[in-house]
């Protein structure tokens, strides 16, 4: 009773955090500041729902029968949660690499010197980061 | 890294790997099941157990032990610098206009190898406020939500990845 209990509250913060992933993807003012809320919401609140999940599979575990295959799907979610850090980070900055290549301009705060072009100390590097010359270079 | 031929231990290393990834998706442990994987898990590790990581490395069981031991230390970690992310990114989502400042920050690491640099970047993307967008040579290019967030990009996490692999 507890457990369940307890796994419904899990589940329920990861919605929470799902709904604030929502929330900032259609508010954030750019597409940089939208891979944020779209890369990073996701993956505490899938973890926390999967979480939940688990801890629901094994609300019984006294029983002899039933606790090994709980125990294995409780790793199986595990295994999920691995491929979700590999995956969630990749993709995010794979999309945001792909926004860069397409020449999407960040919204820069005021103040905040627009420095896209290249890093500041590496002025000779900037040849190599024109996003037009490696558009174009594409086949 | 300099690629060196796969030792016996790399290939009994991945055939582990391999086994206890089959026992954990199947989780049928009778005979047949158990030597359906043992015969796929000695195939891929016959055909491609020089391509799975750690392979070609000079470094004996001890040592890798130890560097598995700092990655989960390192994954642990990382973990709650998620949570703290996430909180972040849920604040920010909710709060006024004027509390964004988006801009990009450039970061020069100290790490050398393609590894160490793809875990940099993607811990950076993982991490409060920050989303790696490139990596040229030595530099990251990072999109920063705040300043706050872009502060948070002062080399400790370079050190921590540094440390795994020392």
């Amino acid at each position: 009773m507890v457990i369940s209990f307890l796994s419904a509250l899990l589940i329920l913060a990861g919605l929470v955090f799902f709904l604030g992933a929502g929330v900032g993807i259609l508010r954030f003012p750019d597409f940089f500041s939208r891979m944020h809320a779209a890369g990073k919401g996701d993956t505490l609140s899938t973890l926390l729902i999967i979480a939940g999940f688990a801890l629901y599979q094994m609300r019984d575990l006294g029983d002899s029968e039933a606790s090994v295959s709980a125990v294995l799907v409780a790793l199986k979610m595990l295994v999920i949660i691995a491929f979700l850090y590999i995956a969630s980070a990749t993709s995010t900055s794979a999309l945001a690499e792909a926004g860069w290549e397409d020449g999407n301009d960040p919204v820069i705060a005021p103040k905040h010197e627009n420095r896209l072009a290249g890093p500041p100390e590496s002025r000779t590097a900037a040849a190599d980061l024109n996003r037009n010359s490696t558009h174009d270079s594409q086949p | 890294m300099e690629k060196k031929p796969s030792s016996s231990l790399d290939y009994a290393l991945v055939f582990g790997a391999l086994m206890l990834l089959w026992v954990i998706l199947s989780g049928k442990l009778d005979a047949f099941h158990l030597s359906l994987g043992l015969i796929s898990c000695a195939a891929v590790t016959w055909m491609s157990g020089d391509l799975l990581i750690g392979a070609g490395s000079s470094l004996g069981l001890a040592r890798r032990m130890v560097r598995l031991f700092r990655f989960l230390n390192y994954l642990l970690w990382l973990t709650w610098q998620i949570v703290l992310a996430n909180i972040a990114v849920f604040k920010l989502a909710f709060a006024p206009r004027t509390a964004w400042q988006p801009h990009i920050v450039w970061h020069r690491t100290a790490l050398t190898t393609d590894l160490e640099k793809f875990l940099l970047a993607n811990s950076i993307t993982l991490t409060p406020g920050t989303v790696t967008v490139r990596i040229f040579g030595d530099m990251l290019c990072i999109h920063a939500i705040d300043d706050v967030s872009a502060a948070g990009i002062n080399g400790e996490m370079d050190r921590r990845i540094a440390h795994i692999f020392e």
